[in-house]
């Protein structure tokens, strides 16, 4: 896998997906090697804002050149000052674009049976899994959800991907009403399901992590945290996280995630340092006021 | 083209723009983006003792052209910095500065030790801006007889070779008598700024918006402070040099600091928007001395605090 570039990226469009905006950026240098799973950073603001940081998109399609200069897709869901200042640029400008970043999803070598499960903009990292899956034999089930049909994002491309998919809203303005985990057992024993996939909000991530524990398979999901810089230098985006040798760490989000197994997170401990965490013995020693940073 | 290279006591750089620390991590990550071995030097993050997991999250806000952060000086411990981090720099032949940190003297004095003779490390920043486990917590910076002690002990304890820079925090009535102090106890240089205490609340969760409450403020925000205390305390303590830093965004921001007194920069929180950032602000350091009409970045340094008579003179002598 080759490192992450940096690229001025021309806008070919923008498409309004219910409540998203699907981006479809010229960035001929990031979809030569991102995988799905991967995501980009994307500066906000133009040239002489006050916003520094940029902000991190989940990779929908990554095209790499061949008759026509590679492209990628994401998808924006607006939230603050920084999303709201992205959905608004038209097709023709362009972006500064840092990536792919992160780690991508693991693929089994042989084809094996997976569900695979979205929470509102979260479907669109599967939906490039869902196409590579497919194509390598492996059964293949989505499931996606939302709190309400606005917020659904990729049943129609999932449909066609893997011809059919379950959809559940909050509220049941579309699909079955209740969450995404409540399908999920089902789904895993149609096809015998060796491996989850997930992406969406942390709370449907910890659910989807049990569920697969419960029947004994693992589940590789792809986290949001806050990041200031995505290329591992700051270490703002950390998770306490279980390591191959038992002890749990703090890791980075960006470098070492944001794929994770679930049962490797320690959902309960996400916010608070857990007395056994590696390292924590020297955060007691020391009274931290704000002074040290 | 301007003669770029700079001095920071005697360690000679080729040219003067590096790291922050904790803005590069070991420059292992920033690799990816330029050759590190082309930074004036890489500035590590201040490394302790022992591993430490840093605070909980969030430890992160954005703030108008700023950001608050808690990291609270996560890092492995300085044996696996030592095995791992220093040795890849090493490899790189990257000018490396190592940043230190401690919660009593002793801490400092021992990592000061285990790091003598280390072919790879050029200059040592001794982050006095962390709080002193000994008083309380109270920031080692902040009190002049703390910041003396640490400065002495660790200049008696490491290699007489390698220049000692003690790093000031911004939070003190008067940055000047803090610098003469340090300066006095054997500080070879001084690098300021350190973030300023800052604090964000959550209007949603009603609460602190970071997990360790309050944070250290970067960026451009704190860029006039930054360079008012490189000001005094080129005044202060003229002879020593100073590793100029905080909200160094742009070749012009950087030409301020030398301008000011700084023989160099760090660039920190630029790189999280800007992964290339002090490869750009190099060059565009280098075309505004020539445009300038500056043959030698030394000649730069200091420039401001010349008078207007001082001033014409040294640039028709250089033009
Ligand atoms: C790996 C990853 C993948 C993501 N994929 C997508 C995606 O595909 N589509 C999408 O719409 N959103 C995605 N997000 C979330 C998106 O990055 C945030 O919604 C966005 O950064 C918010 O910026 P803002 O200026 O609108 O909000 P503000 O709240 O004003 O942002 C302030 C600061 O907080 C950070 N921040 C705020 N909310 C989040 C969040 N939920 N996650 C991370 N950082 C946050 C911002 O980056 C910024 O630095 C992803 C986040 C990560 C970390
Ligand atoms: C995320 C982050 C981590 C930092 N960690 C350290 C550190 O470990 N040691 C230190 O001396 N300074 C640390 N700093 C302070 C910077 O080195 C620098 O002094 C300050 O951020 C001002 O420069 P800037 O505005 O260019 O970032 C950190 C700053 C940030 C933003
Ligand atoms: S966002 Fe900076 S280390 Fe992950």
């Amino acid at each position: 896998m080759s490192g992450p570039v940096q690229e001025t990226a021309e806008i070919f469009s923008v498409q309004s997906v219910g409540e998203y905006k699907q981006f479809t950026l010229v960035a001929p240098g990031i979809a030569a090697s991102a995988r799905p799973g991967q995501f980009v950073a994307v500066s906000v603001g133009g040239e002489r804002t006050s916003m520094l940081l940029r902000r991190s998109f989940a990779l929908y399609d990554m095209t790499p050149g061949g008759e026509f200069a590679g492209t990628i897709q994401f998808v924006v869901a607006e939230n603050g000052p920084g999303t709201q200042w992205l959905v608004r640029q038209p097709t023709g400008a362009r972006l500064d674009v840092v990536g792919p970043l992160g780690t991508p999803f693991r693929r089994p070598n042989d084809p094996v049976p997976a569900v695979l499960v979205g929470g509102g903009y979260g479907t669109a990292p599967l939906i490039p899994l869902a196409r590579e899956l497919v194509a390598g034999g492996s059964a293949v089930e989505v499931v996606i959800g939302a709190s309400t049909a606005a917020r659904l994002f990729g049943e129609l491309v999932a449909r066609r991907t893997v011809g059919h998919v379950t959809v559940t809203t909050d509220d049941g303005t579309a699909g079955q009403r209740g969450l995404v985990t409540d399908p999920l057992p089902e789904l895993i024993k149609k096809i015998d399901a060796q491996v989850v996939y997930a992406c969406g909000p942390m709370g449907m991530l910890r659910a989807v992590g049990e569920v697969a524990r419960e029947h004994a398979i693992p589940a590789q999901v792809a986290v949001e945290e806050s990041m200031a810089c995505g290329i591992g230098v700051c270490m703002t985006c950390v998770l306490p996280v279980r390591g191959d040798d038992g002890r749990s760490r703090f890791v980075r989000s960006c470098v070492d995630g944001p794929v994770f197994l679930a049962d490797r997170v320690r959902w309960s401990d996400v916010g608070r340092l857990p007395d056994d965490l590696v390292g924590a013995a020297g955060m007691t020693r020391t009274p931290m006021r704000g002074g040290a940073r | 083209m301007a003669d770029m290279s700079t001095t920071l006591s005697s360690f000679r750089l080729p040219n003067p723009i590096l790291t922050a620390s904790g803005c590069a991590a070991a420059g292992r990550e920033l690799g990816q983006f330029f050759d590190v071995a082309e930074l004036g030097a890489v500035v590590t993050k201040s490394i302790m003792m022992q591993p430490r997991s840093g605070r909980p999250t969030p430890r992160m806000a954005e703030t108008p052209s700023g950001m608050l952060n808690s990291i609270g000086l996560q890092g492995p411990g300085i044996d696996s910095f030592i095995a791992n981090d220093l040795a890849w720099l090493h490899e790189q032949g990257a000018r490396t500065v190592v940043s230190i940190a401690g919660g009593q003297t002793d801490e400092f004095v021992e990592l000061a030790r285990r790091l003598y003779g280390h072919p790879a490390v050029s200059m040592i920043e001794v982050n006095i801006s962390c709080p002193n486990v000994e008083s309380r917590g109270q920031v080692f910076a902040c009190d002049v007889s703390a910041s003396s002690r640490v400065i002495g002990a660790v200049r008696r304890a490491a290699d007489p070779n390698v220049p000692i820079f003690a790093k000031l925090t911004p939070d003190v009535t008067d940055i000047g008598t803090i610098a003469r102090a340090c300066a006095d106890s054997g500080a070879d240089g001084l690098s300021l700024i350190n973030t300023l205490l800052g604090l964000v609340i959550d209007v949603d969760r009603f609460t602190p918006a970071l997990g360790g409450v309050t944070g250290g403020l970067s960026g451009p925000a704190i860029r006039p402070v930054a360079l008012r205390c490189v000001w005094q305390v080129r005044q202060a303590v003229p002879h020593l040099p100073i590793l100029g830093m905080g909200g160094i965004s742009s070749g012009l921001d950087a030409l301020q600091f030398i301008l000011a007194g700084a023989s160099a920069v760090s660039v920190g929180t630029a790189v999280f928007g800007d992964p290339s950032a002090p490869m750009r602000i190099l060059a565009e350091l280098e075309a505004a001395l020539d445009e300038r009409g500056f043959a030698a970045l030394s000649d730069a340094i200091g420039f401001a605090h010349l008078d207007a008579d001082e001033r014409q003179a040294r640039m028709t002598v250089t033009v």
